[in-house]
Order: structure tokens, then C-alpha cells, then sequence
């Protein structure tokens, strides 16, 4: 079964062990340490270490896409705003008439704008099943019909890469505007529960917190399966040699369709877990900038191991949180440094610094291996 | 009701249960069939009322000066070029000149090309399983696994082409002779009826050169090849029909010897390196 192939992989059951053990300790240190006591974790903290952990699905979404496959999507901010926006619009369903206005169907925004019925797009978004189904549908449409009209056309390279930027920016400019329906430059807020479960409460943040965790585990689970398929390799022989692969008989055009709509999906579940984490989805997270920085988690991690975006992206968001509070003016310099330095001195990011001793030590046994016994060899 | 007694017929065979492409007939001797194909680029005859016949199983070298045609030739059987005028027939039931290149491809003709390119990150393993044929829709590829007869294959392919004790190495790191011979591995693993090779000792060393002789004398009787080089030596080596293009045309066929010693051939083509062999 190609799904469970990732379970007798190594490297995949450390990152699982290492990402339960760090969801198992922060539970603990939150729930068992009393408040108070330097040990004990904040729910604040909680609550910032899921939104990292969403992140880092995100950051696994595009490695999949760019590491593997060649694609450099600078627009996969907008699957993820997209999946976030479908997750918003199920929050403020559940709003119900406790807003400002007290309507008991419409959202203030709309109260607002003196509209009298909810759009057509709005209905269904307050069954719970139906807006998870959105979750992933939504942004697997958009990939889906950008990806077909790009890749059938052989649209590769940096002019892909530009095109993704247009479209996350003209669906910014799309949600900048009120008529759309979606709350304009305000976004959506003012959540108050989901599943039934208050959102101002701690044990509903440890609880999203989980759920980010188990989203980004069974994420990383499905890239690996993909990655460690005969398709995961038809991905590199693309990525390495797009004509070839094509003469050989592979439907290039299709693997990359299908990858990329399943890249799509994974970021929209992200945006779905990110939003009632941080209590706001707006056009901003369309904005072409962010795009590109979760290109840099991925590239400060380490591209194709999948693991190395993890880290980029929780690296990454670390650095910002303490940087942009101490001085938020030098951020972007010192993005642009970390960035600087990563490539001229680590090219194959951080994950490049661990995997060095294991190839090494690898590469050391396979030439042992290799030379004294000829027709001998290990085939892994 | 003529109609009717029709359907009802129960030995009818309809069209569309007919497989579209049925196996390739050489019953009647030559694979490959070239009849007085044409091709002109901008008034230029590239190829030039070309008649050529390969035989099933054969090993025919082809060579000829710069412009004599040979990589157009390829080109056309390969369906990557259409031909003016003329017929070119893939044993004796496929009309290759209908077809397009996956179909050809699928039919069982390979190609290599002059510069070897094969997937440098991926083993040399895995480059020969990608190349394999197989089912190479999203799914299929997806859920796909190694089977024992697969993987025999594929080692069958490694000791052929002599790259069993590097199979678990990335191809990147391969010399230019061995990125040559795993191109030819791929090749095999298509199961190919028809070989077409193109300039496949360039830059090699005289080793190299002796294995791959060795190699595609080997592949000869299994498939048919058909090899396009420069290097007389090495046509020399593994040539029993050699054919000389010139200016589009065949402009002689049989053994070496006897084209050797074919004043055309030494006017056109052979002329200086005939002299220094024999000097």
C-alpha cells in the first residue's frame, strides 16, 4: 500500500517521533507545570506555536511543488488564504445573532452594507462538514484550472513563477473589494466558537494546537508517500529533465497538474487551521510578499527533504516573533541577511546541516561496499 | 433485416473490439521500409528519394557526410518530421507516416540521442525502472510497486549494459561512456523491436568504444538496430551492412569491404580516412 510506505522509512519515523514528542511535552508543560512557574507554557504560547505549526504545513505544501517537482509557486499564499477564507466563513456562520448588529444570519459586514439576504457563496458554510469539504475544494478548483491552463501550455520556470504572482495579487485586489462579499480590507473576525467550542478558551487553543500537529504529521505523511512513489520519482526526472521524462512516455503535464492540486489542498487545510488560531483572515495574506516568504522557509530549511521546510518555517517564524518585537524595523534586514548567509554558506539549507554526516557516513559504507566486492551490492 | 441477422450474428467481430495496435508483422522480412521519401526545407532536399530496408533482427550501420540526411531520417521514422512525398512502413501492417510520436514510441521504436541525458539525482536503478514499460498514467505510477519480474528485468538490463555494480549510485556521477550505456539500458527497458542510435561512441575512449561494440553486437538478433556514426573504426567493428547516405540517397550498401572499396564512396566520403588506414 504506497500510503504506509512512509512508515518503514527512517527519517520519517524520527520526524513523527520528534513532532509527537514535542506536541506530548508543550501539553504537558501547559496543562501539568502551575502557572506562574518559569517551566510552564502560555496559552499565548500555545497559541503561537500552533499558528508556527500551521506554517510549517504550509512550507511542507510548497516544498512538495518546488522541491521536488521544479515548480517555483510564488502564489501559494492564495491556497492557503483561500482555505483560510472557507474556515472564516464557517467561524462567522457560527456567530450566529451574537454580533454587533445581532442579526441572526447575516454578518455585521454585510448588515453594514445594507444587504438584505446572504450571497448564493454563503450558503452551506454553516454545516461544519460542508466548509471543510471548501476547505479543500476551494483552493483544489483554483489549482486545478490555473494549473491546467499553465502546464498545458508548458509554462515553466520563472515565467510560472511570475504568473503565480499575479494571480495571488489580483485575488488580493478581488478581496480588497466589498461587493465581493467577503468582508473587504476588514477580512473576517469577531469569531466566537467552533465545533461548539468557545475560541476564547485555553483548552480550545491546546486543542487547535493538537489538531495543527496531527494536520502536519498526516500532511507530511502524504508528501512522503507521494515523494517515495514511482511518481515521486517521475516528480524529480520532471523537475531534472522535463523533455526527457516526456520521451519516455510519461504525461508530464499531469503529474505536475496532480501534484500541484494536492500541494494546493494541503495549503488550504493550513489557512483553514491558521485562521480560528489567530481570530482574522483579510486580503492581506494574499499579498505577493508572503508568498515569497514562505518560499525563504522553505529555502532556509532545505529544499526537497520536506523536513528541512518544517524547520524553515518554524525557524523562520521564531526569529520573526522575537525579532519584530525587540525591533521590528530591523526584520526585514535581518530576513534578507539570514537569507544571504544560508545561501552562500549552507546551499542546501539547514536540513543540508544534518543530512551531511548521515550521507557522509552512508556514502562511507556504500564505497566499503562497492570496491572490495564487485556483483555485490545493496540495493536499497 | 439484413442488418438485424447482422447484429445477431454471434462470429461477427465489431471494429472496435479490434485492438488498435496489433503486433508488429515481419513475416515478410524488413522491419523497417523506406520508399522514395522526400523532405525539403526551404527548397534544400534533406532527404532525396531515399529508398532503405532494415531487416528483422538486422545490425546496420549508416553513415555519410555532414548534411547527408541521417539525423533527418531519424527524424522522419521517428514521426518527429513529416516527409514530403514518399512511404515508410514499420514491418508490414504499420503505416508509420499516420502515426505521432508517443504512438510510434509505443509501437517499439527507440531513439537515443546523440547527447546522452539521463535523470542525474535518481539512481541508476530507478533511471532504468522509470523507463521501463509500463502503465505510465498518474495512478497506476502513483500506487505502482517493484515486482520480482520487474526487478529482474531491470537487473537483467544492469548486466547487460555492465552497470550491475553501480546500480544503487546517482547516475550523476557516472563518466560519459557509462551515461551513454544506461541511455541504451533505458532504451531496452521499452523492449524496443527497432533501436535507433545516434552517434553513440562520440567522446568515448577506446575502451568504452570496445564495450559499447560489444554491446549493441550483443542487442543485434534480439532487436534491430540501426546505428548512425562517424567513427570509421568503430563501424568497422561491429558493421555487417553498412549503408552510405550522400546528398539524401543511398549512396551504397553492403559490407564494409565492398563499400570501402566503392570509388563513389571514397570520392564523397571515405576518401582521406581510407588513405590513412591503408597508409
Amino acid at each position: 500500500m504506497w500510503l504506509t510506505r512512509p512508515f518503514s522509512e527512517r527519517s520519517t519515523l524520527i520526524f513523527l517521533g520528534v513532532l509527537l514528542a514535542a506536541l506530548l511535552l508543550v501539553t504537558a508543560l501547559h496543562l501539568a507545570v502551575p502557572r506562574g512557574h518559569p517551566l510552564h507554557v502560555t496559552a499565548y504560547t500555545v497559541n503561537l506555536l500552533g499558528k508556527y505549526l500551521s506554517y510549517a504545513l504550509l512550507a511542507v505544501a510548497v516544498d512538495l511543488v518546488w522541491g521536488y517537482l521544479g515548480i517555483l509557486s510564488l502564489g501559494h499564499g492564495a491556497f492557503f488564504a483561500l482555505g483560510g477564507y472557507a474556515m472564516g466563513m464557517y467561524l462567522m456562520r457560527q456567530i450566529g445573532d451574537r454580533g454587533v448588529y445581532g442579526h441572526p444570519e447575516l454578518p455585521d459586514f454585510m448588515v453594514f452594507l445594507n444587504w438584505d439576504s446572504l450571497p448564493w457563496y454563503w450558503l452551506g458554510f454553516d454545516m461544519a462538514g460542508f466548509a471543510l469539504l471548501m476547505v479543500l475544494l476551494a483552493p483544489g478548483a483554483l489549482a486545478l484550472v490555473f494549473g491546467f491552463l499553465a502546464f498545458r501550455s508548458r509554462v515553466t520556470g520563472v515565467y510560472l513563477s511570475i504568473i503565480t504572482q499575479a494571480l495571488t495579487f489580483a485575488l488580493m485586489l478581488a478581496f480588497f473589494r466589498n461587493e465581493m462579499g467577503f468582508g473587504g480590507n476588514n477580512g473576517l473576525t469577531d469569531f466566537r466558537d467552533i465545533l461548539g467550542f468557545s475560541l476564547r478558551s485555553d483548552a480550545t487553543r491546546l486543542g487547535l494546537f493538537l489538531a495543527t500537529g496531527v494536520a502536519l504529521a498526516l500532511g507530511y505523511v502524504l508528501c512522503r508517500a507521494i515523494v517515495a512513489s514511482k511518481l515521486g520519482r517521475v516528480c524529480v526526472a520532471t523537475r531534472d529533465a522535463e523533455a526527457r521524462t516526456r520521451f519516455l512516455g510519461y504525461r508530464v503535464e499531469r503529474v505536475q497538474l496532480f501534484v500541484f492540486v494536492v500541494s494546493a489542498m494541503l495549503a488550504g487545510v493550513a489557512g483553514a487551521l491558521y485562521v480560528p488560531q489567530v481570530g482574522i483572515i483579510n486580503p492581506s495574506e494574499f499579498s505577493p510578499i508572503f508568498s515569497i516568504e514562505i518560499v525563504l522557509w522553505v529555502a532556509l530549511g532545505g529544499r526537497a527533504t520536506l523536513y528541512g521546510a518544517v524547520i524553515g518555517a518554524l525557524l523562520v517564524n521564531y526569529a520573526k516573533t522575537v525579532f519584530t518585537g525587540v525591533m521590528p524595523d530591523a526584520w526585514l534586514f535581518a530576513l534578507g541577511a539570514l537569507f544571504v548567509l544560508v545561501t552562500v554558506f549552507l546551499p542546501r539549507g539547514v536540513a543540508g546541516l544534518l543530512g551531511y554526516r548521515v550521507k557522509r557516513l552512508k556514502r562511507r559504507r556504500q564505497d566499503e561496499e562497492d570496491t572490495p566486492t564487485a556483483g555485490r551490492e545493496a540495493t536499497a | 433485416m439484413n442488418f438485424l441477422t447482422s447484429l445477431a450474428d454471434r462470429d461477427r467481430v465489431f471494429d472496435f473490439l479490434v485492438p488498435a495496435q496489433s503486433p508488429v508483422d515481419v513475416r515478410h522480412g524488413p522491419i523497417l521500409y523506406l520508399e522514395d521519401v522526400t523532405v525539403s526545407f526551404d527548397g534544400f532536399k534533406a532527404i532525396n528519394a531515399l529508398n532503405l530496408t532494415i531487416d528483422d533482427g538486422e545490425l546496420r550501420c549508416i553513415i555519410g557526410p555532414n548534411g547527408a540526411g541521417k539525423t533527418t531520417m531519424m527524424d522522419i521514422i521517428t514521426g518527429k518530421t513529416r516527409p514530403d512525398a514518399g512511404k515508410v512502413w514499420f514491418g508490414s501492417r504499420h503505416d508509420l507516416l499516420a502515426m505521432n510520436e508517443p504512438e510510434i514510441a509505443s509501437l517499439g521504436i527507440g531513439r537515443k540521442f546523440q547527447k546522452p541525458t539521463v535523470f542525474e539525482a535518481l539512481s541508476v536503478f530507478e533511471n532504468l525502472e522509470l523507463a521501463m514499460a509500463a502503465d505510465k498514467r498518474i495512478l497506476p505510477t502513483l500506487t505502482a510497486r517493484l515486482s520480482g519480474a520487474v526487478r529482474d528485468r531491470i537487473d537483467e538490463v544492469l548486466e547487460t549494459i555492465g552497470l550491475a555494480e553501480l546500480r544503487s549510485r546517482p547516475a550523476g556521477i557516472l563518466s560519459h561512456g557509462q551515461k551513454q550505456w544506461l541511455e541504451i539500458g533505458m532504451l531496452l527497458m521499452q523492449c524496443p523491436r527497432l533501436l535507433l542510435v545516434d552517434e553513440p561512441v562520440a567522446g568515448m575512449t577506446e575502451q568504452e568504444m570496445e564495450r559499447t561494440a560489444e554491446l549493441l553486437t550483443g542487442l543485434a538478433g534480439k532487436q534491430s538496430v540501426v546505428v548512425v556514426e562517424h567513427d570509421m573504426g568503430f563501424v568497422r567493428s561491429i558493421a555487417r551492412q553498412v549503408t552510405v547516405l550522400h546528398q539524401g540517397s543511398v549512396l551504397a550498401e553492403g559490407s564494409m569491404d565492398q563499400v570501402a572499396s566503392d570509388p563513389k564512396v571514397i570520392e564523397v566520403y571515405l576518401g582521406a580516412e581510407a588513405e590513412e588506414e591503408v597508409g
